[in-house]
């Protein structure tokens, strides 16, 4: 892998990371009234996904979407705007942390489980009518993949042969629900068919994450059907919200702590230095300047006109 | 002696009395046997009754309320409950095409009585997908009853019957009915299908309200009454079966009609309120009905479009001085009142 590639996909982490970070930080202010999935912990999956595509591909995701919004070049400062509920956010307001999307980046996410899942296959279906060589991504949580419309999705794509790449963030948790209590002891990408070339990798592993979905992504492009990669991942915050949760009593503090003692930034960072990719002045200096960007992204969106009651009614059919 | 309960409390009330009565009655759905109990209405059951009896369920909605359904009809009583009634949509199928049939189309010796719960959210950037009240949708079809309950003491008492019954019943509680505190009492009793509960009695205006509105409504007598208006707030408790006999006897005593329901207009539950009063009792109207309802767009998130979107007793205040064709005073209310849910949710 490339130095240029590495950079990218640590600064794509760091970005991801540190934007979360400032919600953390300003939540308890509730200027913030929408219920916010972070990606905390999660940050190699949709980085090292969403390294590999194009502005044309299309990604979609679910509740949890920060990440892949970022990682997607999404902006931060429209980022904030929509979270503070203003007229100029991503969505105008409208849709807040679970709904963020931005059409001219090719990205739509919703939190209704499964409900992308579809809609990113027609995405694919069109790329293939089209002759492109786009490619749809979807993620889903673990539980994502519970709900029916992901085994039709995927029948369908298999019929079709559809460029799509199905990325399962399997985070162990729905809720508060551990997988055991929801999903027999097998992997999942084990009981994806075979046909859809499952693989399941350390998702916390960000070069892994990028060189499979490169390869997912490219066998997407020269129209050899859908992929799915299943990555293991954890999430350090509680399920909504800014908190840690270990004191609720579905999962223990060791296994948080465990958990972070893997986290994808801190792993990769490790790796940057040591290859010396970046200096760890240069380091210090960008993170400090993320940093700066998404407390001042947050400033700038309290500043932020509100809709006004006309905004309201403005482009329903 | 006055035993003040939450509407949580005593939905966890009626679940756990149900479960000790008959043990066929079982809990489902996604979370209602996690930590937070489905915002506490579940934790009391799964304390008492184990994980065989509060059964926690994968993300499949439409899947899961099919597997409810087979085990109704052999003799079990699921309430499977959605932490947002918006997740329904994904058991429309098995709701709609089985459950409401069942009965009609398989006979008279077959039913399968199970009880969904579907909770409203509104406000705090609940947002289109996660604040939606989808009540209209299920009256619309034969064969399931659809129940708002808006009091702590209503809430108990209808999934008390529901459970009792051999009708499918869906009921629709409000989030932010939850923590909203009355006096219970601590034995059985039931709540009817199919009758109105009259809050307040008056003699100018009927206002015909659903779930949180009711309390709206309430709000709004209070002040129009400084001025003269005399308002009859009826709570249908049903929407199906629906209470027209109360509701029509109401509005032949007052002569004027509002509906205020806690989702959109059309097709929706004023409507159809209206519709039936406007067919049963046009002669007795002395002034056309009102409706209120939400703004015919999706819910969105931003706190400044919620203020804009979501009615409320300023709504019906306005409404009572145009139906009985006063001027409303200047400043009677200076601002929409700040929203005091502190969330999230
Ligand atoms: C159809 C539907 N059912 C239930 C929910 C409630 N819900 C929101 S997030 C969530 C957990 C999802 O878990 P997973 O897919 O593993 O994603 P994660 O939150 O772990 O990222 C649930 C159950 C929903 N949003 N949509």
């Amino acid at each position: 892998m490339n130095q240029t590639t590495r950079k990218k996909l640590f600064l794509s982490m760091l970005k991801i990371r540190r934007v979360e970070e400032q919600v953390v930080s300003v939540y308890g202010q509730k200027q913030m009234r929408t219920p916010t999935h972070l990606s905390i912990g999660q940050e190699a999956v949709a980085s090292g996904v969403c390294a590999n595509l194009t502005k044309k591909d299309q990604v979609f995701a679910s509740h949890r979407c920060h990440a892949a919004f970022l990682a997607r070049g999404g902006s931060v400062d429209q980022f904030f705007l929509e979270l503070c509920g203003r007229k100029n956010g991503v969505n105008q307001g409208r849709g807040g942390s679970a709904h963020l999307s931005d059409a001219s980046k090719g990205f739509f996410s919703s939190p209704i489980l499964g409900g992308m899942v579809p809609v990113a296959t027609g995405a694919a279906l069109s790329f293939k009518l089209n002759k492109t060589k786009n490619v749809a991504v979807v993620f889903s949580g673990d539980a994502g993949l519970e709900e029916g419309v992901f085994a039709e999705s995927v029948n369908f794509a298999l019929l079709k042969k559809l460029p799509i790449v199905f990325i399962c963030e399997n985070n162990l948790y729905s809720t508060n629900t551990h997988i055991r209590y929801r999903q027999p002891n097998s992997p999942i990408f084990k009981r994806v068919t075979e046909l859809l070339k499952p693989k399941q990798i350390n998702g916390n592993d960000v070069e892994k994450v990028y060189v499979d979905a490169k390869k997912a992504v490219d066998s997407c492009r020269r129209g050899k059907g859908p992929v799915f990669l299943e990555c293991l991942t954890y999430r350090f915050r509680e399920h909504v919200g800014p908190l840690y949760d270990y004191n609720i009593g579905y999962r223990t503090k060791k296994e948080v702590f465990d958990w972070e003692k893997r986290c994808p930034l801190s792993l990769y960072k490790r790796k940057i230095l040591k290859l010396k990719i970046m200096s760890k002045k240069s380091v210090e200096l960008t993170d400090k300047k993320i940093m700066n960007e998404a407390e001042n992204s947050y400033a700038k969106a309290l500043k932020g006109s509100w809709p006004t009651e006309k905004d309201l009614m403005t482009g329903v059919y | 002696m006055s035993r003040q309960i939450t509407y949580a409390q005593a939905i966890s009330e009626a679940t756990v009395l149900a479960m000790k009565k008959d043990p066929n009655v079982l809990v489902m759905g996604l979370g209602v046997d996690d930590v937070k109990g489905i915002f506490g209405t579940t934790l009391e059951a799964r304390k008492k009754f184990g994980l065989n009896r509060v059964i926690g369920t994968p993300a499949s909605e439409n899947a899961m309320t099919g597997v409810a359904i087979g085990a109704a009809l052999n003799g079990k009583r699921p309430i499977f409950v959605h932490a947002r009634n918006d997740f329904m949509f994904l058991a429309l199928d098995q709701i709609i095409n089985n459950a409401a049939k069942w009965k009609y189309v398989y006979g008279n010796d077959s039913v399968v009585p199970i009880v969904v719960r579907g909770i409203i959210g509104k406000g705090w950037g609940q947002g289109p997908t996660h604040s939606q009240s989808i009540q209209s949708v299920m009256t619309h079809f034969p064969g399931i009853y659809v129940a708002m309950p808006s009091t702590p003491y209503i809430a108990k008492g209808i999934l008390m019957k529901s459970l009792e019954s051999k009708v499918p019943v869906i009921i629709f509680e409000h989030r932010r009915l939850y923590d909203f505190k009355q006096y219970v009492p601590e034995k059985r009793y039931t709540v009817d299908f199919g009758k109105a509960k009259i809050f307040k009695r008056g003699k100018d205006v009927t206002v015909v309200a659903t779930s949180i509105l009711v309390h709206q409504a309430l709000k709004a007598a209070k002040i129009v009454s400084d001025f003269g208006i005399s308002v009859e707030v009826v709570d249908p408790v049903t929407i199906s079966p629906l209470d027209e006999k109360t509701i029509i006897a109401s509005v032949k005593k007052t002569g004027r009609l509002i509906c205020a329901d806690t989702s959109w207009l059309r097709c929706g539950v004023a409507s159809e309120i209206s519709a039936v009063v406007a067919e049963k009792a046009f002669s007795f109207l002395k002034a056309p009905i009102k409706r209120i309802a939400l703004p015919e767009c999706p819910c969105p998130v931003s706190r400044q479009l919620e203020e804009f979107f979501y009615k409320d007793y300023q709504d019906i205040v306005c409404a009572c001085f145009e139906i009985v064709g006063k001027k409303r005073p200047n400043n009677l209310f200076k601002e929409k009142e700040e929203d005091l849910f502190l969330g999230p949710y």
